[in-house]
């Protein structure tokens, strides 16, 4: 049985001048139709190069060096670059953070997607634009024949948000991978742009990759979660266990340092230090130094994920 | 209600600014005449609330609510267009600049971003001796050095670091730093504008002890703005819920929380999400945030309200006292169409 998506022992590096970094040290998790998976963590835990490197987006200097990325069935990640481009933004489509920045400010709504319809299937424009005008109805967009003449600076931030999942959702992708959607907008309009994308999953049988730092959201949107820390996935699993009885203690730290998760008032639980730089990053186990539960073993030998019952992996000695 | 007087008090205050720009700009041709026609972002619209010593307000909205130029008010960086402001009973809108020493000592802000408000080319020992030396002109370089190493230790950076440049710290290194600065003329009240927004979740929580451990230590009173609902829940006191610049409610943390009354504030708290709850249903509210520019009659929320009627439309509604001590601008609320 094989998976829509399946990233074996991805290897990430970045070479710099004094020597390669890691940036992505052995990822590895599966994606099936219509599924919804989180990656979690904190800034630079690398969340977003694994995002990037599904669809070999990871620019020079960074490369993969090790591991497979298979895709219905083949493997991607050995793809030339026109190889590429025929599954990139057309069976894999990702959302970036910024709405205000993804977006030409110069070309109107209708044009960047009647473009993109175009690079992937051959239709005429005026078909192009009927296909547009479908998706924008599709991601509830009042008055949307107005909208594709509209330029993006007469949109709002959650209006542009919307406008680009339809853009995203131009040529019918079997996966988005959506890199932190809502961080730059409002709880209301994040609220609605996650019931939509939620939908969306449901309805067109789509796979959902969704990187951001808020659990909570990702507790109420995703049914799986990676959480990563320093390059590794440190925790996988369903996300009602994780999230319940998470196994891993930075997961657990994570979680306890989210206001709303203790009662209002008494102090919350905090983990102590920070993430270590990747230039840096400590033996054996890379949150040691953070750890409430260290042991000397955690300091000489690297854990590796492991079954932890209720369907946890977590890569954790003590535990 | 608390017979102590309030430490701050804002009564009625307007905060518009004027972006029409030059001449020509605002001058249209309409019906055979020339008019001058001024545009203003209505920022914000008689305002009143008040904060009691020792407690934490958090101010909370959208974007755009104007939540940030209500602080900027408070602390004199704008002068508001009417209304005033008060400060332990003595008027404080209206002051010179020499007149504003004395608050400027009580008053202190905190900003958002650690990256940006702390100045790249000086060390943490200029930054934190500037207003020190400023405010205390008879203090000398020990003193001072103390009182920086005392504040240091407090905010919990290393004072042996005193030396360093604002780039060798992390971010929430940095906004310890910058609590720090905000601390080290001992001041009573602090305003902190998304004091947390830019940290990651593990440094959030953090800082927001930290915050919490210094009121009780130094016996502050804070004002808090933010957009993050569970840290106001986590913090608060008291919260007040801004919309286009209009205060819609003003309540206990707990019976914010628990007893949401204005339509708006609902659909707020139902927008957050919660680790570990499965979806609850989240209010939809129509349409989108008008513009400060153009602000709609009546109600300033009527047009997004799924109770909204036609007085709504036509009359503003005046904040009122309910009976469990909260305010609460609404009309739906005052004649009971707003339903659990």
């Amino acid at each position: 049985m094989s998976h829509l998506l399946e990233v074996n022992d991805l290897e990430v590096k970045f070479a710099l001048r004094f020597g390669d970094i890691t940036a992505i040290d052995g990822a590895g998790f599966t994606l099936d139709k219509g599924e919804r998976l989180g990656l979690v963590g904190e800034s630079g835990a690398g969340k977003s190069v694994t995002g990037f490197s599904i669809i070999n987006l990871i620019s020079k200097p960074g490369y993969i060096s090790r591991g497979s990325i298979f895709f219905e069935g083949k493997e991607i990640s050995t793809y030339s670059d026109a190889q590429m481009r025929k599954i990139r933004g057309n069976r894999i489509s990702m959302i970036f953070q910024d709405p205000m920045m993804t977006l030409n400010p110069v070309f109107t709504i209708g044009y960047q997607m009647v473009e993109t319809v175009l690079a992937h299937r051959k239709v005429s424009k005026a078909q192009a634009r009927a296909i547009a005008l479908e998706k924008l109805k599709k991601v509830q967009i009042p008055s949307p024949e107005e909208r594709l003449d509209q330029y993006p600076h007469e949109l709002s931030g959650g209006m542009r948000q919307r406008i680009i999942i339809a853009i995203s959702l131009l040529v019918d992708p079997a996966i988005i991978i959506a890199d932190e959607p809502t961080t730059a907008l409002d709880v209301t309009i994040q609220a609605e742009i996650m019931d939509l994308l939620q939908e969306l999953c449901e309805t067109e049988k789509m796979g959902l990759i969704l990187i951001t730092h808020d659990l909570g959201v990702v507790s109420q949107v995703t049914e799986k979660i990676a959480v990563m820390y320093a390059g590794k996935i440190i925790e996988y699993g369903p996300t009602d266990q994780v999230v319940k009885s998470p196994v891993h203690p930075y997961t657990t730290g994570l979680i306890g340092s989210i206001p709303g998760s203790i009662p209002p008032g008494e102090d919350l639980k905090q983990i102590p230090g920070m993430m270590p730089t990747l230039t840096n990053i400590p033996e054996g186990c890379a949150f040691n130094p953070r750890c409430e539960l260290r042991q000397d073993i955690c300091t000489q030998k690297t854990p590796v994920l492991e079954d932890k019952g209720n369907g946890i992996m977590a890569a954790c000695h003590m535990k | 209600m608390n017979t102590e007087q309030p430490l701050v008090t804002m009564d009625n205050v307007v905060k518009h600014f004027d972006i029409s720009g030059g001449l020509l700009d605002q001058l249209s041709f309409s019906g055979g005449k020339f008019e001058l026609e001024k545009t203003t972002v209505k920022a914000v619209n008689n305002v009143s609330l008040f904060v009691n010593k020792g407690e934490t307000l958090s101010v909370v909205g959208e974007s755009g609510c104007g939540k940030s130029t209500l602080a900027r008010v408070i602390m004199g960086l704008y002068p508001p267009n009417s209304g005033e402001v008060r400060y332990g009973g003595e008027r404080i809108d209206n002051l010179t600049h020499g007149q504003w020493m004395p608050f400027r000592k009580k008053m202190q802000m905190i900003f958002q971003d650690p990256y940006a408000s702390l100045n790249p080319r000086k060390t943490v020992r200029q930054t934190l001796e500037e207003p020190l030396r400023f405010h205390n002109p008879g203090m000398t370089g020990a003193e001072a050095g103390d009182k920086i190493a005392d504040v240091m230790e407090k905010v919990g950076v290393d004072p042996a670091w005193i030396t360093r440049y604002p780039h060798e710290f992390s971010g929430g290194q940095r906004q310890r730093i910058s609590i720090a600065r905000g601390l080290i003329l001992d001041p009573q009240f602090i305003v902190a504008d998304e004091p947390v927004s830019a940290l990651d979740v593990s440094i959030q929580a953090q800082i927001l002890n930290l915050l919490m451990e210094l009121r009780e230590e130094m016996d502050l009173t804070y004002l808090f703005i933010t957009h993050d609902l569970s840290v106001v829940h986590h913090i608060s006191s008291r919260v007040a819920v801004l919309y286009l610049g209009t205060l819609c409610e003003l309540a206990s943390a707990h019976d914010l929380f628990y007893e949401p009354r204005h339509p708006y504030t609902r659909a707020l708290l139902s927008a957050i999400p919660r680790v570990g709850e499965k979806k609850a249903k989240h209010i939809k509210l129509k349409g989108e945030v008008p513009t400060p520019v153009n602000l709609p009659t009546g109600c300033v929320f009527h047009g997004r309200c799924v109770y909204a009627d036609e007085r709504c439309s036509r009359e503003v509604p005046e904040l009122r006292e309910l009976d469990n001590g909260g305010f609460v601008a609404c009309h739906g609320v005052e004649e009971g169409r707003v339903m659990e």
